[in-house]
């Protein structure tokens, strides 16, 4: 029973990294390819954590994996802004 | 698990694996070949972990990828953009002479892949000589720690680790000859500097774990060291004076503490008639300790400036009148 | 012969090759530099497939220690290289 429900979390997790793999090769411009990929990843990386952390039944190991969550969460959060900022200077400029 | 399905795995894995160096190589913007190896050596650490060597899996991702791609990365930014045509992958000569010289070349490197494989495929037909391993784990409880790969690293290979650290500072005394620093970057916006408030503590502590837990799970000085100095390069970054590096005499110190201490303990040894750097079994694990943190330091530092790209402008208030970063948009 | 070995082992073979050739005739400094660090990740694959026993069994650790050495190595390498070659530029003006 657990291991049905981590495998429908995890496959949940990789059907939103297709999607935001499919909105970088798809859509128009930078903005919106940023937009998809740090949502659907970081998303798809939550449903794969939690698939993994029913997974492995272990405190410890469900608690280090939400910290690698949280971590991945706040670092592509922070780079998806600096990359947008320099493509609108970028923009500004030219 | 299924052996099939780890097949699968394992073929899906390898084909990024090759194709990304593929494409870093092909490519002819510099800057997405870069980011590609940058890809290349974190697919590269699963790799290491689907082959059994975590220790080997957390140097590559921090160092290999994390520490490389930067410097790769911010040496590609002094380049112009876009490449004027000579400066990509196209033959230093021309016309007949050359694409003959490619195809050599080509061939060459491809008979010499051949040959790779097939004493490979010689060594993996007969079975392994396990004398070395064996001698590993029977050696194990006497090492002072009990992860093999430390205690290969720190007890039965230490003089490797010594000449190694030695290699990494001699590295960083070159770059000290050749010039000085790269200039700064400016100061972060909240966005970033929110981050690197929590981020840095979050690394150093860090790395004072993987040192501790070196001695008995997957961990070590390397990785250690290389998370702090991922909290210095984070620092520079972020447009910050102040990177965690101490400055002259003290600089010096921490850049030779790893070798230092090492030559120490060796000698010392030496002259109570022991071995150069054979430990005495009872304070195997303090000694591994004892050296494991002067060389986190020192690797640090050394990867930091390494980073830094030369001698460190001073931070004193009277270098930061002398500095001229106002006009310079990067600075 | 595990099957797992000869495959990681025969893509290192490949990536050395890669690299060499990327090495060789890559006019760019850079991509040069970033050429012989392909060569030296697909050595490292050669050597912990070597390493490498099987799944349940502790893998050869002297290989892994030779491969962390030669991370760090690899990476101060490479920085030194990069410093020559900013210094190449400033005096140069070109590669």
């Amino acid at each position: 029973m657990i291991n049905i429900l981590s495998a429908i979390l995890i496959l949940a997790g990789v059907f939103f990294y297709l999607a935001g793999s499919i909105g970088l090769l798809r859509l128009p411009d930078l903005y919106s390819r940023l937009h998809a990929l740090t949502k659907a990843d970081n998303l798809g990386l939550g449903l794969l954590i939690a698939g993994l952390a029913l997974h492995s039944q272990d405190l410890l190991i469900m608690l280090k994996l939400l910290l690698i969550w949280l971590a991945v969460l706040a670092a592509s959060a922070t780079s998806a802004h600096l990359i947008a900022r320099q493509a609108r200077r970028q923009e500004k400029v030219s | 698990m299924n052996p099939v399905s780890l097949l699968v795995f394992d073929a899906l894995l390898l084909l990024s694996i090759v194709g990304l160096a593929w494409a870093s190589l092909a490519t002819t913007d510099i800057r997405r070949g870069v980011i590609l190896f940058m890809a290349f050596g974190l697919v590269l650490a699963v790799a290491w972990g689907r082959l059994l060597a975590p220790d080997v899996a957390l140097a590559e991702a921090a160092i290999g990828a994390g520490l490389s791609g930067a410097l790769l990365l911010a040496a590609a930014h002094t380049q112009p953009r876009p490449l004027p045509p000579e400066s990509t992958n196209t033959p230093r000569n021309h016309g007949a002479v050359g694409v003959v010289l490619r195809w050599a070349v080509t061939l060459l490197c491809t008979a010499l892949a051949g040959t790779l494989a097939w004493a490979l495929l010689h060594v993996f037909s007969s079975t392994p000589h396990d004398m070395l391993p064996g001698a590993i784990s029977a050696n194990l409880a006497a090492s002072g720690v009990s992860n093999p790969v430390t205690a290969v690293l720190l007890n039965f290979r230490a003089y490797d680790t010594l000449l190694e650290l030695a290699v990494l500072l001699t590295a960083v005394l070159g770059i000290f000859t050749l010039g000085q620093a790269n200039p700064g970057y400016q100061p972060a916006g909240p966005v970033f500097d929110g981050l690197v408030r929590w981020l840095v503590p979050v690394l150093i502590l860090t790395a004072g774990y993987l040192l501790w837990v070196g001695a008995h799970a997957p961990g070590g000085a390397f990785q250690a060291g290389a998370m702090l100095a991922a909290a210095g390069v984070v620092l520079r970054l972020a447009g910050r004076t102040r990177i965690g590096l101490p400055e002259g005499f003290m600089l010096r110190l921490v850049m030779a503490a790893g070798v230092g201490l090492f030559l120490l303990v060796g000698l010392t040894l030496l002259i109570l008639g022991r071995p150069f750097l054979g430990y005495p079994q009872a304070w195997a694990g303090t000694l591994i300790l004892m050296i494991e943190t002067a060389a986190m330091l020192s690797i640090a530092a050394t990867l930091v400036l390494a980073f830094l790209g030369g001698r460190p402008e001073a931070t004193g208030v009277k270098a930061a009148a002398n500095r001229q970063c106002e006009e310079i948009p990067r600075c | 012969m595990l099957t797992t070995q000869v495959l990681y082992a025969l893509a290192g073979c490949v990536i050395v090759a890669l690299g060499l050739r990327g090495a060789l005739l890559h006019a760019s400094l850079l991509q040069r530099i970033v050429a012989i660090n392909v060569m030296g990740a697909g050595v490292f694959l050669l050597l912990i497939a070597v390493a490498y026993r099987g799944p349940g069994l502790a893998p050869d650790p002297v290989p892994h220690a030779l491969v962390l050495t030669g991370i760090v190595v690899a990476v101060s390498a490479t920085a030194l290289a990069l410093a020559l070659a900013r210094r190449l530029h400033a005096e140069q003006g070109d590669d």
